[in-house]
């Protein structure tokens, strides 16, 4: 006898997403549904191996009889749903979203499919006012030790740090949103220095920023010496040598050494997830 | 999750629960449960009956560990014994883990063989979600013994001394293989005493800073006519050595497989050029092999290696080069290509009936640490590791962790302050193998009369000078975790 139990088969439910129907296990987001369909979304706070905390907004869609523009990435699919992802309403709001985080945050290093995103929706920031003249959380990044650099005035606010960090991957909660308004921003408690805090360095906060806040002191450092060329670098995926665990590592390599780590978030061991030694002990490779 | 551990952990920080044992009382705790689970009707008799052996030997054995003897010897109080017994027999599904706390005693093997029988009252095994897991300290524990990188067995661990399973291999390998088990670690180390063993090649291993009464061990490795050392770094041992085999770096440096704790077979991949002399591994036991006098051995790839290993091991039969990169890995067994592998173990014992040998239970003896406490060496020194640290720092020491604190022999605050130490202080500490000095630290949450350090860093604190070498014989494993000390004050008080 081996067997595994399975979950039980989950009824479908049937909606419509710009006008063709689509058929989902219940249960399932919109985001979900538009995925299975080949829509493609926009979406920042958004990863598949953390819990949807809908901050962001990039991926709302209109549906049919609501009020308000609902959060894809949370909003359950339900029988009988129509959904529109590319109406007038909803291209005007995500353009909005991008182009207000863009005025005050430096998006210059989020991923690419970002300004893919951006340059979709026409996205002019400068329209919000030049960047000198208007409110924005521009600040000098944060160096503290030879690991990881925050580098705050990349940081929109998305949370998926702080959900790494709590419960969704680490279970640290090292980090969290202190202020309110214009002035909320991510801290240690009573912003201590991060070996004061609770922190331990897993570093699953920089393997799911997606603008480039939190990132290896390696990339930081080589994107400020321009020496940083993603095109030249390849990527392999082997295992940690640390413990029997067996966490998949993904090793950035360019001339020959590693610049960064990171893990795949669909891999069944850790779903991305590592720690300290996975993620950064990988400096006697090249010593 | 409850854990056990004389210390309170970063996990024992996450557990619902924390028991804190006298170091070395495993087995007597276990015995308490058991004997709770019996006397409150919690058994599993169906299951009992049918999958076990030996059940009504076992009750009656350890009818003498009740509740107020078990918190006489472990420590932890007899409701939280109680409550443990309870919640793990009554839970829908249960899993117990461990690590060297459990195996590093010269009890080790019957320390496990103790927790095997609560699974056994309970069923708690065999089935998805229930079972018994060593959690391996490093990527390929599971994987080296696997493939026979034990001194009884051949890879898929199948029996040296048995004579078909040896000729299969001898068939395909086209050589004599000795009949006779060989040596594990510790006696080999005997052996080298007995001027019997006088050449070792050590891979991957520093023994002259990990072995257990370390000074002995570098006598040992010093009087043997040679040592060849196969490493990535100039470690101590490799520094004692005649020759140095510079070697690629295991996890980025080589193709390969490795095996985590939950036997799964995984892809490591080459992701950057060994740097100057060191070679590929395979390629210099090839070399090696050739010097020998083999003739037929040429230079194999990683993949071609592993399809001998799947041609003798039936429990890898199944898992082809292909099929590990496809699906990122495989638990064993995994007997043939259409099999999906095995998320656990021993199925069989819910078949019905039973598949193959009933599962017994083991009436194994609790018996104190070998190093006993004294007036001369009053206090209970215990090693681990810390979280960004490895071993003896080999590999970690290479990196800037800002966690790392260093060596330091932490103390409870009630014997620092009876000794008349305070945090910082750099204080003798001695046991009856050897005597280092070390910088005091204070651990708020360590029980009176437990000392703990790391052994990561040997060159700032030569830590196994202090520990004990005896052993487990059926594992060979020494009691790492249980070294009698005494800790005295250097003059008037020395700072760090």
């Amino acid at each position: 006898m081996n067997a595994v139990p399975v979950a039980d088969p989950r009824p479908l439910v049937e909606l419509i997403i710009d006008g063709q129907a689509v058929r989902v296990p219940q249960g399932s987001t919109i985001l979900d549904a538009c995925r299975q369909e080949g829509i493609d979304t926009p979406t920042l706070c958004w990863a598949e191996n953390l819990t949807p905390v809908n901050v962001c907004r990039v991926c709302i869609v209109e549906v049919e009889n609501s009020r308000v523009l609902v959060p894809s990435c949370s909003r359950g699919a339900e029988d009988g749903m129509v959904v529109a992802t590319d109406s007038e309403r909803v291209r005007t709001s995500r353009k909005m979203v991008f182009e207000l985080l863009a005025s005050s945050v430096d998006l210059d290093r989020a991923d690419d499919e970002v300004h893919a995103w951006m340059d979709h929706y026409g996205c002019d920031p400068g329209r919000m006012g030049d960047k000198a003249d208007i409110a924005t959380v521009a600040q000098p990044p944060k160096v503290q030790d030879d690991l990881y650099v925050r580098d705050y005035e990349r940081c929109i606010l998305c949370y998926k740090c702080v959900e790494a960090c709590g419960e969704d991957a680490q279970f640290t909660f090292a980090i969290a949103t202190a202020g309110r308004g214009f002035g909320a921003h991510i801290s240690t408690e009573f912003d201590v220095s991060l070996p004061d805090s609770a922190c331990v360095y897993c570093g699953n906060c920089i393997g799911v920023c997606p603008t480039g806040a939190l990132v290896f002191k390696t990339e930081h450092d080589m994107r400020e010496e321009g020496t940083w060329n993603e095109d030249a670098q390849s990527v392999t995926t082997t295992v940690c040598t640390f413990c029997g665990v067996g966490c998949n590592l993904e090793l950035h390599v360019q001339d020959e050494q590693i610049v960064k780590v990171t893990s795949p978030a669909d891999h069944s061991v850790t779903n991305g997830h590592l720690c300290i030694k996975g993620r950064f002990g990988w400096q006697h490779a090249q010593s | 999750m409850w854990v056990v551990d004389p210390r309170r952990s970063a996990s024992a920080r996450f557990a619902d629960v924390w028991l804190g044992l006298n170091v070395g009382t495993d087995i007597a705790l276990a015995h308490g449960v058991a004997r709770e689970i019996v006397t409150a009707g919690l058994v599993d008799r169906e299951f009992v009956d049918r999958a076990t052996t030996g059940y009504e030997e076992f009750v009656a054995y350890v009818d003498e560990w009740t509740l107020e003897r078990t918190e006489e010897v472990t420590g932890v109080p007899a409701p939280a014994i109680r409550e443990m017994a309870h919640a793990y027999a009554t839970a829908p599904m249960a899993q117990i883990l461990w690590t060297l706390g459990i195996t590093e005693h010269h009890t080790g093997v019957d320390n496990v063989l103790s927790l095997c029988n609560l699974s056994l009252l309970t069923g708690h095994v065999g089935r998805w979600g229930s079972g018994l897991c060593p959690l391996r300290g490093q990527n390929n524990v599971q994987g080296g013994g696997d493939m026979g990188a034990l001194p009884n067995k051949l890879p898929g661990f199948q029996d040296v001394e048995d004579d078909e399973a040896r000729a299969r291999f001898e068939a395909a390998y086209g050589t004599a293989i000795p009949a006779q088990n060989g040596w594990n670690l510790t006696e080999m180390f005997e052996a080298m005493g007995r001027d019997e063993l006088k050449a070792l090649w050590v891979i991957g291993e520093n023994p002259a800073d990990s072995e257990a009464d370390v000074s002995h061990a570098r006598r040992l490795l010093g009087n043997l006519d040679v040592m060849v050392v196969q490493d990535v770094f100039m470690t101590r041992t490799a520094q004692m050595a005649d020759v140095v085999l510079p070697a690629a770096l295991g996890w980025a440096e080589s193709d390969g497989t490795v095996t985590n704790s939950e036997r799964r077979v995984q892809r490591t991949r080459a992701a950057v050029p060994p740097p100057g002399q060191a070679r590929q591994e395979i390629d210099i036991i090839a070399d090696l092999a050739e010097r020998m006098g083999a003739t037929n051995w040429g230079r194999p790839t990683a993949e071609e290696l592993w399809d001998e290993l799947r041609s003798l091991s039936p429990m890898h039969t199944g898992m082809s080069w292909e099929r590990l990169e496809a699906e990122g890995g495989i638990q064993w067994p995994c007997p043939e290509e259409g099999h999906p592998g095995s998320p656990f173990l021993h199925g069989r014992l819910w078949e019905d009936p039973v598949g193959g040998r009933p599962a017994p239970f083991s009436c194994v003896p609790w018996k104190p640490p070998v190093d006993e406490l004294s007036d001369e060496y009053p206090l209970r020194l215990t090693t681990g590791r810390v979280l960004d640290a490895y071993n003896t720092g080999v590999q970690t020491d290479k990196y800037n962790s800002p966690l790392r604190s260093g060596e330091a022999l932490d103390l409870s605050a009630a014997d620092a302050v009876a000794l008349g130490v305070e945090a910082g202080e750099r204080v003798r500490v001695s046991s009856r193998r050897g005597s280092i000095e070390m910088t005091v630290a204070i651990d708020a949450s360590l029980q009176l009369g437990l000392a703990f350090t790391t052994f990561h860093f040997p060159e700032l604190a030569d830590v196994n000078q202090l520990t004990c070498d005896a052993y487990d014989p059926k594992s060979g494993t020494s009691e790492f975790k249980a070294a009698a000390i005494r800790i005295d004050k250097l003059g008037a008080g020395v700072r760090a």
